[in-house]
């Protein structure tokens, strides 16, 4: 199988605020709004760099989500930034009135999404926010699994009109896409060719896919990868032709398994071509206190997880 | 239009236009919609430089965001007699397919709405954004707001008040309606509002008090004094006192007509209170 080299660990919010850097340089109209986490989310460059078009809203999201809302008239194009938990569930309303509803051109940047944030635990750890958000119509939600992706995609997302949730995390992982990827909104990147089983995966479990497949390889098994970067709207024609070739398939992603990718993914498949489906995601459980590797150990988010999940379903098939 | 008779006249009609769409559906809210006629007849035609070719940025015109979005009625009303689309337009208020949803919104793009309001607490946040971004745009013009007293429960909009103060959107004219009035009741049989004026100035507002809200001539007169204190490094908030279902003998002072449709009867006794001036739709 084609072989992916980790060009050194970094975490994805960095490739954010490396985007948020460069947007800040090239596009006039692109706003910053945090709720007290600038370092956090990295976007200290873009604070330093162009203090005039950066809000600093205090510990106040909800207040953050109305005034990102109102900046859109008058041509701004804001990007707000806190934790995943506080950029969702803390401000589903405000971001349904009056950004999704509205129509109106926000990027909501969130990080520290999932059980990888670690020590912290569960009231900072949500598993529930790609399901909030992929349900508000018009809202397109993106889930880029490195940090070269991540900077990519915050690009893409300002050239993009409309809402966007935009999910990244703490950990540095491995980065192994390449440095000036195009990255095209609603598009499935294949990551790897095979006849057996084929591994859907967004985020952090990307990588833990590759391990996997290469695991597998070993044993004979030739998966075909492919990197849902945007889980809505999602490739459908992408997730089509591979099941059509494998007739089975495993997701996997850092997320419960109600409301997250795999869910998207079975309506998809039970609509045009029922396939045998396994789902790598949390249980309908909270996350607790741990290291990121810990968690995603316990959680079952791991290399390991998904080799027993294709294992699984290959029985299925 | 400035001649204070032919603004009078259009109260009256606008008047006549909230009750007979809130009749027509047997659903709105008619109270809070009469207790702001003269604000919102004084703000389209007096107060605000506006462009009725409606362009949703408005840039170099004053904007103007309706937090209490379920006074849909007198903002419809007073759009459509500003001319940003036809008044008989009105006559599908809440109706399948209508523009004219029952609280306002962008979806069906209404010329004249810029955010959707009816969840309340959201409106003074959109509208410190609206005025940071005008001041991006080095646009010298003002941002308008309009919230409900009961509305101030909400938290939201106290994140929004300790912002605007703290870093001096001084651009922005909020006005409260200060009717006193919520649906289980007074606000101050729900949860007391306090001292509103002491709260605002201690969060760094300037804040002016219009007792009279329901006299177009002082509304007029205040709203002016809030615009000539805009600029200063403080943002404005007026509260405004009001009857709720003013102009309408058997709706006033009372909570009872906050979302409550007048029965065919109802309609003309209080359609006889306010005869026709401008033509009805």
């Amino acid at each position: 199988m084609k072989k992916f080299t980790n060009t050194g660990n970094k975490d994805t919010r960095s490739g954010f605020g490396a985007g948020m850097t460069e947007l800040g340089k090239k596009n006039p109209n692109v706003v910053a709004l945090c709720a007290d986490l600038t370092g956090s989310l990295k976007m200290d460059e873009f604070q330093k760099n162009h203090p005039e078009r950066f809000f600093q809203v205090g510990i106040a999201e909800a207040n953050m989500m109305g005034i990102a809302a109102g900046l859109t008239i008058g041509g701004k194009i804001p990007f707000t930034g806190t934790f995943a938990n506080f950029s969702t569930g803390r401000v589903y309303d405000q971001i349904r009135q009056s950004i999704a509803y509205s129509g109106k051109n926000v990027k909501i940047c969130a990080s520290h999404a999932g059980v990888t944030l670690g020590e912290d635990g569960a009231t900072h750890q949500i598993l529930e926010d790609i399901g909030l958000m992929k349900m508000l119509p018009g809202m397109t939600v993106i889930n880029p699994c490195d940090y070269n992706q991540t900077k990519a995609a915050t690009l893409a997302v300002a050239e993009h009109k409309g809402p966007v949730y935009l999910r990244f995390g703490r950990p540095s992982v491995a980065n192994f896409t390449p440095e000036d990827q195009s990255f095209e909104i609603g598009k499935a990147v294949q990551l790897t060719e095979g006849n057996d089983v084929t591994i859907i995966a967004t985020g952090h479990l990307v990588w833990e896919a590759i391990q996997a497949a290469e695991t597998l390889e070993k044993e004979g098994i030739q998966a075909e990868i492919i990197n849902i970067h945007t889980i809505k709207p999602l490739d459908n024609k992408a997730i089509l032709n591979s099941v059509k070739k494998t007739g089975c398939i495993v997701t996997a992603e850092e997320h419960n398994f109600l409301g997250g990718l795999g869910e998207s993914v079975a309506r998809v498949l039970a609509e045009n071509h029922p396939t045998p489906q396994e789902f790598v995601a949390t249980q309908d459980t909270f996350g607790e206190s741990g290291t990121p590797a810990q968690l995603m150990e316990k959680y079952g988010l791991n290399a390991d997880a998904i080799i027993k999940a294709v294992k699984k379903v290959l029985k299925r098939k | 239009m400035t001649d204070i008779n032919q603004l009078e006249k259009l109260v009256i009609q606008v008047r006549r236009d909230i009750l007979r769409q809130v009749h027509k559906v047997n659903s709105g809210h008619p109270g809070g919609s009469l207790g702001c006629t003269e604000f919102f007849v004084a703000l389209y035609n007096v107060l605000m430089e506006h462009d009725n070719d409606f362009n949703m940025d408005g840039k170099g015109e004053d904007l103007f965001f309706l937090s209490n979005g379920h006074i849909s009625p007198v903002f419809y009303s007073v759009l459509a007699r500003s001319g940003y689309f036809p008044v008989e337009e009105l006559r599908t208020f809440r109706h399948l397919d209508s523009r004219l949803q029952g609280h306002p919104t962008t979806h069906e793009g209404l010329p004249g709405i810029r955010v959707a309001s009816g969840s309340l607490g959201q409106g003074i946040s959109v509208a410190i954004g609206a005025a940071l971004s005008k001041k991006l745009n080095n646009d010298s013009k003002l941002i308008y707001t309009l919230c409900g007293d009961g509305e101030l429960q909400e938290g939201q909009n106290w994140e929004a008040i300790m912002y605007a103060a703290g870093n001096k959107v001084d651009n922005l004219i909020v006005t409260i309606d200060y009717n006193g009035q919520q649906i289980d009741g007074s606000t101050d049989t729900v949860l007391p509002l306090g001292n509103l004026t002491a709260k605002l100035e201690a969060f760094g507002w300037d804040v002016l008090t219009l007792k009279e809200g329901n006299n177009l001539e002082a509304v007029i007169k205040t709203m002016q004094e809030a615009k000539s204190k805009t600029g200063n490094g403080k943002p404005v908030v007026v509260i405004m006192h009001t009857v709720m279902g003013n102009g309408v003998d058997f709706m006033m002072h009372t909570h009872a007509w906050h979302g409550k449709a007048p029965n065919d009867e109802q309609l003309e006794t209080a359609l006889a209170q306010n005869p026709e001036t401008l033509g009805d739709y």
